[in-house]
């Protein structure tokens, strides 16, 4: 069995999910998975399959990193798991905070400065860098 | 004075510088035997950022060098050294070198894992590899930031709590 026929549930649901740009390679013994999907629901879907396929994902043969695809310019919901998250200056946890937005929020996305930091505004107006994981593109 | 007196004389005299001359030139004296070791030492490519210091005989090693085993092997040359009474290793191992990508990955993860405190990562070749604790509800956000880091293969060591 190769590692894209092991992992195959994951890989159509992505598909079935609405991804039109998944990327899909074996390097070194490891299956890369990429792309995006529409929503956040579709991309917890794919965890959620990994996990059957390979329980607590100790095996190490898959990289998933599908993510949730998002518009510049339209609303993004803030996914921590219960605490306000912090708006920087900049793109790293290293910049002072400059605002926060709370958990559940939804917020503007202005653009992404790179895969792991968005510039975001928040309705109260504080405008700066957040952690991409933390957001979540919500259906226009 | 008589003539054996004067022989007598002259003799002890002469015994006695030599004692005094023979107690002081026996000696070993520290800036020769510096010499010797440093050049003891130079065989050793990984010498170069070594210092050497001797006083009374005792030789002090201090500088950076890449490793333990390199380390070893120079505190060896200069010990082998005659006239060395013993050596004192205040040598340093240099931090070792870290390749572009890892360091990169290194860099990434520490905000990735900022809201994980109980979880550790090391990085060797673009390989992510977890270990401490988690809880099993948490596991897939984690591995959804570190994925995001596209490294080569995550080693997921993980206890679940």
């Amino acid at each position: 069995m190769t590692l894209a026929e092991k992992y195959s549930t994951v890989i159509d649901a992505a598909k079935a999910g609405g991804s039109t740009d998944l990327q899909v390679f074996e390097q070194g013994g490891v299956l890369h998975i990429e792309g995006s999907v529409p929503s956040g629901d579709v991309k917890d879907q794919l965890w959620v399959l990994y996990d059957k396929v390979d329980p607590n994902y100790v095996t190490g043969d898959l990289v998933l990193n599908v993510n949730t695809s998002v518009v510049e310019g339209g609303k993004v919901k803030v996914v921590t798991e219960s605490s306000n998250l912090n708006i920087r200056k900049g793109p790293g946890t290293d910049q002072p905070i400059v605002g926060k937005a709370a958990h559940g929020e939804i917020i503007t996305l202005i653009s992404k400065a790179n895969d792991l930091w968005w510039l975001v505004r928040t309705n109260d107006g504080e405008e700066g860098y957040s952690y991409a994981q933390y957001l979540e593109p919500v259906a226009l | 004075m008589k003539k054996m007196k004067k022989i007598r004389l002259i003799s002890m005299l002469a015994l006695a510088i030599m004692v005094a001359v023979g107690a002081t030139s026996c000696k070993p004296k520290d800036a020769d035997i510096q010499k010797a070791v440093q050049t003891a030492v130079a065989a050793n490519p990984d010498a170069t950022g070594v210092t050497v210091a001797v006083e009374k005989g005792v030789v002090t090693l201090t500088g950076e060098v890449k490793d333990e085993a390199a380390s070893m092997a120079i505190n060896g040359l200069a010990a082998a050294v005659k006239n060395v009474k013993s050596v004192v290793n205040n040598m340093t191992i240099a931090a070792p070198l870290v390749n572009p990508v890892d360091a990169q990955l290194i860099e990434a993860l520490k905000d990735a894992l900022k809201d994980n405190p109980t979880v550790v990562a090391a990085v060797k070749e673009g390989v992510i590899s977890l270990t401490g604790e988690i809880k099993k509800s948490d596991l897939p956000k984690l591995l959804q930031k570190v994925s995001a880091l596209k490294p080569v293969k995550i080693d997921n060591q993980l206890t679940i709590k």
